[in-house]
């Protein structure tokens, strides 16, 4: 087991543990205002390819971050006037947009690059390898503040917590819940266009390959608190740097080999476990998921 | 109203999907005349149309199932997987067994297995208050990992280089219908699994709407508090509601396994679960809904191909943002409530002419 944490692992693990730390720091901001959000995983790929696909067509990556930051954010809004303005179930409207970003990027490339479902190559300078990772661990205390030391963070959980009592305080319900969700759209954006721009050096198809929900267990994982939730992504994102590292088989100190599949799937048990209160519990935000309906 | 609205819903997404076409430089008419076109063609249109839509009706009808009960499955895609799994097991153990033992015995190994899958996430609900939506969810990257793992380490033959299982025993096979109707081609993979679809249709509306569990289950969806007050014990019911649903999407195994490919694949579902779900809000989760919505999507599905092949720059990944658009513009129904009961009014009174 002593071989396993080198420099190396642990390297691995901070860039594999970036883009959950992102989306999931997104997915905070939405369930915290009470929307459930699943559609982290189309949210990434959106950031993903439209990273990728304008940093090749200007030149700079920053560009391209940027617009990645928008396409998410555009997204995001989708989700949150369909979820919001017009109360449509949030799990669903989550589900069709996770649908819309498997089709749309190809759809994309095949008018524009000719290509079925990638971005042509880029060159080694255009990509940003640091600074996402930078601005990841940068915004989990950020987060942690915005939350619980500004009347903004504030007002975000009391429309997740109660939205009757904070719409009755004088709270725009809708208002938070929109900033919630937009804000997830960004940095799971972020967090999609660091796999694109700071990982590879192209856009393919699927690229997040279950990402976004590995995010989703990360923060459940984490109570839906950011420190928590930054410990999920990290044990995360060790396990998939492990199973890379291994390639096939985990062979314990004790000679047994455990095959990658079931190290894949600690995340998700895990998450199940949590969620039913078998290892301390985790309650979600009180309103999350429930349109809010206001009274007249 | 309540018919009519599926179709504005499509219509609408129809003319979302055309904008994208125009955008990329494209015709949207040819777009779509090939899209729809090509998949009513006989009998390789609408063969493969009809074979395409078995495993969405079965995951249709099993969101449905749950959705009528007040939850949301989404878990059909790991159920399914699972589901399959189990068939080829099945197949490829019992094999010795004569057809008449052996192809009922797989289809309860898929049922089971599936209903077993969903039941899960029920029974976690039921118990601990976890909601459904996130356990399903975990549940079907579970379910893609143990197949996986099953198949690669213990039903590969060995040195095959594609990840799928040994091929199932000739016993458990499902008859294709080229093998029944003289004149259809018997490389079309349309095979009795269609029929299943058809009666399992039937079965849940007579569940539903005509046993008292059917009534139980649809009460508790309506309104979980007056179910429980009338003495419906809804832990129960939520337990069945998932197990009901995850055996109605392990029937997808049924298509996949003895009918079409006779092995276990891995990887095989294209999204049938997901699509499941925008099959029962399109279908508006009554059966007859759900075969003409399922039909619908594959019909996109099999139209998606020459649209790759025949248009300058459309490729088959519009299919799937009508998908989307459609789910999109169903969940949100109230966006087109206001304006269409608004125009109705509007006739109604005569001021539309005026």
């Amino acid at each position: 087991m002593a071989e396993l944490f080198t420099i190396s692992l642990i390297w691995s693990t901070i860039r594999l543990s970036t883009p959950l730390i992102l989306a999931a720091l997104g997915g905070l901001f939405s369930e915290r205002s009470g929307v459930i959000n699943i559609a982290l995983e189309g949210m990434m790929l959106a950031g993903a390819f439209t990273g990728a696909a304008v940093t090749y067509a200007t030149g700079s990556p920053w560009i391209g971050l940027l617009a990645a930051i928008a396409a998410g954010v555009c997204i995001a809004l989708i989700h949150a006037v369909a979820s919001i303005r017009y109360k449509a179930d949030q799990v669903v409207v989550g589900t069709a947009i996770n649908i819309l970003m498997l089709g749309l990027p190809g759809f994309l490339s095949g008018a524009f690059f000719l290509s079925s479902g990638s971005t042509p190559q880029l060159p080694i300078e255009q990509l940003i390898p640091r600074a996402p990772i930078v601005m990841a661990f940068a915004f989990v205390p950020l987060t942690w503040y915005v939350l619980y030391r500004t009347p903004f963070g504030l007002r975000l959980r009391a429309v997740g917590e109660n939205p009757e009592a904070a719409d009755a305080a004088g709270i725009d319900v809708a208002k938070m819940r929109y900033s919630g969700v937009l804000l997830s759209g960004a940095l799971a954006a972020i967090g999609g266009a660091y796999l694109s721009i700071g990982q590879a050096s192209l856009f393919t198809r699927n690229m997040t390959s279950g990402r976004g929900f590995i995010a989703l267990a990360a923060l459940i994982f984490g109570k839906w608190r950011p420190v928590e939730t930054l410990l999920a992504c990290l044990f995360f994102g060790f396990t998939e740097a492990v199973t890379i590292q291994m390639q096939g088989v985990v062979t314990l100190p004790s000679g047994e080999a455990i095959p990658v599949h079931f190290i894949q799937m600690v995340p998700y048990v895990l998450t199940m476990v949590v969620l039913a209160g078998f290892i301390g519990h985790s309650r979600p935000p009180r309103a999350l998921g429930r349109a809010y309906e206001k009274e007249r | 109203m309540k018919l009519l609205f599926p179709l504005v819903a499509v219509a609408a997404a129809f003319v979302v999907g055309g904008v994208f076409v125009l955008l990329i430089g494209d015709d949207p008419i040819e777009t779509y005349r090939l899209l729809i076109g090509s998949a009513l063609w006989w009998p390789d249109g609408i063969g493969y149309t009809l074979f395409l839509a078995t495993p969405l009706i079965f995951t249709g009808l099993a969101v449905s199932v749950a959705f009528r009960a007040g939850l949301l499955n989404i878990g059909a895609e790991g159920q399914l997987y699972v589901a399959a799994f189990a068939t080829a097991w099945t197949g490829i153990v019992f094999g010795h067994l004569p057809a008449a033992v052996l192809v009922p015995l797989c289809c309860v190994a898929a049922v089971g297995a599936g209903a077993i899958w969903g039941a899960i996430p029920g029974l976690l609900k039921a118990r601990f208050g976890s909601h459904e939506v996130i356990n399903t969810i975990m549940m079907n990257f579970i379910a893609v990992a143990l197949a996986s793992y099953f198949t690669q380490y213990h039903y590969r033959v060995p040195g095959d280089a594609i990840m799928q299982t040994a091929p199932i025993s000739a016993n458990a096979y499902l008859p294709r219908l080229g093998q029944a109707m003289p004149g259809f081609p018997e490389r079309i993979p349309l095979n009795a699994s269609f029929v299943l679809a058809l009666l399992a249709c039937g079965a849940v509306y007579v569940f539903l709407w005509r046993t008292k569990w059917g009534y139980e289950l649809r009460a508790m969806g309506s309104n979980p508090t007056a179910a429980e007050y009338g003495g419906i014990s809804v832990r129960r019911q939520i337990v069945l509601a998932m197990a009901i649903s995850g055996g109605l999407a392990g029937m997808v195994g049924i298509n996949e396994v003895l009918g079409y490919r006779h092995r276990y694949y891995d990887g095989f579902s294209d999204n049938y679960g997901f699509t499941g779900i925008a099959v029962a809000l399109l279908g508006r989760n009554h059966p007859v809904g759900v075969i003409l919505a399922a039909l619908l999507f594959a019909i996109l599905t099999r139209g998606g191909i020459p649209v790759d092949a025949f248009t300058q720059h459309v490729t088959k990944d519009i299919v799937q943002i009508l998908q989307a658009t459609i789910i999109l513009f169903v969940a949100a129904e109230a966006f087109f409530r206001t304006p269409l009961t608004r125009l109705r009014e509007g006739l109604r009174r005569g001021r539309l002419n005026g």
